[in-house]
């Protein structure tokens, strides 16, 4: 133990050692960007460097609370970040974002308009999309013989135990609300109270409430139905061949990772110079390509491949995108949501 | 012994900072609320919460997921206490040895590969199909053998916890009879007893201390566990533990989760003083 704590604190000195190195540093300008892991074509930023000559330090994080709790803590000093939705609109609430001049990023005009003037940004001011997807539906094309189109058949009994359902509040209740036409940030009551009969009426059917691990248990044939974020749906698909994602006709959760930059940002010129070379065409292409998310970049989606660009689990059609929704903050009735998911999760 | 007394100050020490200090704040975010000015109140809205029908069933239900797997302990490790404890058995060492080494495995590793010996596709299953097809191609016999499909069920829950506290009940058990004196039993022997008699009214009610420590050793983890439940029985079962884990890390809601943690001390707490006053009564030992 003592041993092991004698590593972990040297581990934590080198740390410290090189972000201090870093930090002096050539004469160069740096700039510091904080993305999702394995979430970009690393060619991309280093021709970036060559190009302009700027030394960019690219680090990684797994989750938006993990990015905001070191933004938050005031140690740390990015320069581009890459947030979802719901935590862009936080960050926008607390003021920790600058405005972006757009005069310094005109190939925002690649950006798809579908994808601007989004909720949680309402007058583009802090932020450019970067990549976008949806929540829907994985399925086993072997034990599924019937057409995927709607929520509905997770409430079919004909796949008893065969559903794996998404362990998340938000998202449960979200594909509760949405089949039952409503808006997937309700807050009236009785819409919830509503979604959360079905979904108590739902609990015989599904075999496990699962959180990130459904991708490998997908894969691995355990269950017929999921739901599931589309970037993991094209994991699994990698993987297992029988494996389809669909979008339901009621529409969905339509989720974005923006780029913005934080108030603090001691190279906003340069941040914004980063955002324009990722906005374009080509590099925007790259990226896509290498993650096999959805990019908002209508240029580099009249680029892409016909078996990509066809692909509706990838790219829905507009009107069922019309039907799609962006999470909203929904503090104000957490308490109602809270409720009812543990009237969910307890019921027999 | 009085001049080693400050040897034990350090714990003293470490005891006032990590255990007295977090029950006094759970106990203190349990009776107070916050006021929307930002102020503290005392309240027992926390307490009150907790009566509500869905939150009564998840604590009766942790309760008895808890005794039956408890009750399967005893039963399974009662005699192989015994069995181990006994003068004439020479591998006992081993067999001590392969009770206490899935212990120092980590407990949420083993939890995983359950689920994986478990799976509808799993090794278990995929071994089953595997001797149905050998005895196809060689014996030529057509073998139907039974699929396992008990994950994600309240059966898999209790396995998790009897497979993840079963030593809890040996060790003590064995260390209360491997202690006995001998001589008692040869005693009783040479009164008559058959060694019905002898276990009956000799072995059994000596040894009744390890068992209540086992017992309580068994009972306290499993009736608290909210990885197993998540994990084996897919969420669905919400136990006492996930309850509070929710609270603390999803809904943010500390006092309720403190006001949660306090009943479930309560109801530990009043076991085992039921249980003391049992084993005082019968002259204890044991763990405690």
């Amino acid at each position: 133990m003592k041993k092991l704590i004698k590593v972990m604190f040297l581990l934590v000195l080198l740390a410290m050692t090189f972000s201090l190195a870093s930090c002096g540093g050539s004469g160069k300008p740096t700039l510091k960007v904080f993305n999702w892991a394995d979430y970009i074509d690393e060619s991309v930023y280093k021709a970036f460097e060559k190009e302009y000559g700027i030394r960019v330090i690219y680090d990684t994080f797994t989750t938006n609370e993990d990015m905001y709790a070191k933004v938050v803590s005031g140690n740390a000093d990015y320069d581009v970040l890459f947030p979802s939705d719901y935590m862009i609109k936080r960050l926008i609430n607390e003021d920790r974002l600058a405005k972006l001049d757009f005069s310094n990023i005109p190939n925002y005009k690649y950006i798809d308009e579908k994808f601007k003037d989004l909720d949680f940004d309402p007058n583009n001011e802090y932020s450019v999309p970067y990549m976008w997807g949806t929540l829907g539906i994985l399925y086993n094309k072997e034990m599924v013989d019937e057409p995927v189109t709607s929520w509905d058949i997770l409430w079919d009994a004909k796949y008893s135990k065969n559903i794996f359902m998404y362990a998340s509040q938000r998202d449960a209740i979200g594909v509760a609300l949405k089949r039952l036409g409503y808006s997937l940030n309700s807050r009236n009551e009785a819409e919830l109270e509503q979604a959360k009969q079905s979904l108590i009426e739902q609990k015989p059917l599904v075999l496990a409430y699962v959180g990130d691990d459904v991708k490998d248990k997908m894969v691995a044939e355990e269950a017929a139905l999921a739901v599931v974020y589309s970037g993991d749906a094209i994991y699994s698909m990698w993987e297992n061949e029988n494996l389809a994602y669909v979008v339901p006709e009621e529409g969905t959760n339509l989720w974005f990772d923006s780029m913005v930059v934080p108030k603090n940002s001691k190279h906003k010129k340069e941040a914004e110079l980063f955002i324009n070379w990722l906005c374009d065409p080509e590099n925007a292409l790259k990226n896509t390509l290498y993650i096999g998310y959805s990019t908002p970049n209508s240029a580099a989606y009249d680029m892409l491949p016909d078996e990509v660009k066809n692909d509706k689990s990838a790219y829905p059609d507009d009107d069922i995108l019309e039907k799609c929704e962006v999470f909203d903050d929904v503090s104000d009735v957490l308490d109602i949501y809270n409720r009812i998911w543990d009237e969910i999760m307890t019921a027999n | 012994m009085k001049q080693y007394r400050w040897l034990a100050y350090p714990y003293a020490v470490w005891m006032m900072i990590f255990i007295v200090v977090p029950l006094l704040l759970v106990l203190f975010f349990s009776v107070t609320a916050k006021t929307p000015d930002g102020s503290m109140v005392l309240t027992l809205e926390n307490f009150k919460k907790f009566w509500e029908p869905m939150y009564i069933s998840v604590l009766i239900r942790s309760v008895l997921l808890a005794v039956y797997s408890t009750v399967i302990c005893l039963v399974l490790g009662y005699p192989l206490a015994l069995i181990l404890a006994g003068k004439d058995f020479k591998r006992k060492n081993v067999l001590v040895m392969l009770a206490v080494i899935p212990m120092w495995m980590n407990f949420l590793l083993r939890t995983y590969s359950w689920m994986t010996l478990l799976e509808k596709n799993g090794t278990i299953n995929a071994f089953f199909g595997t001797l149905e097809r050998l005895a196809a191609t060689y014996l030529n016999m057509e073998l139907t053998l039974p699929r396992v499909n008990i994950l994600y069920t309240e059966s898999a829950v209790i396995l998790g916890m009897v497979y993840n506290f079963l030593p809890f009940m040996i060790l003590p058990i064995y260390s209360v009879v491997s202690k006995l004196d001998r001589s008692l039993i040869e005693a009783a022997q040479d009164l008559g007893g058959n060694n019905l008699v002898v276990f009956k009214r000799v072995i059994f009610p000596l040894s009744l201390p390890g068992v209540l420590s086992g017992i309580t050793m068994v009972f306290m983890p499993a009736v608290t566990t909210f990885v197993i439940s998540r994990l084996l029985g897919g969420a669905q079962f919400m136990l006492i533990g996930n309850l509070i884990e929710r609270q603390f890390l999803f809904s943010g809601d500390w006092g309720f989760g403190s006001a949660l943690s306090i009943i479930l001390l309560l109801l530990i707490l009043l076991s085992m003083g039921f249980m003391s006053r049992y084993e005082q009564e019968n002259g204890g030992g044991g763990l405690w």
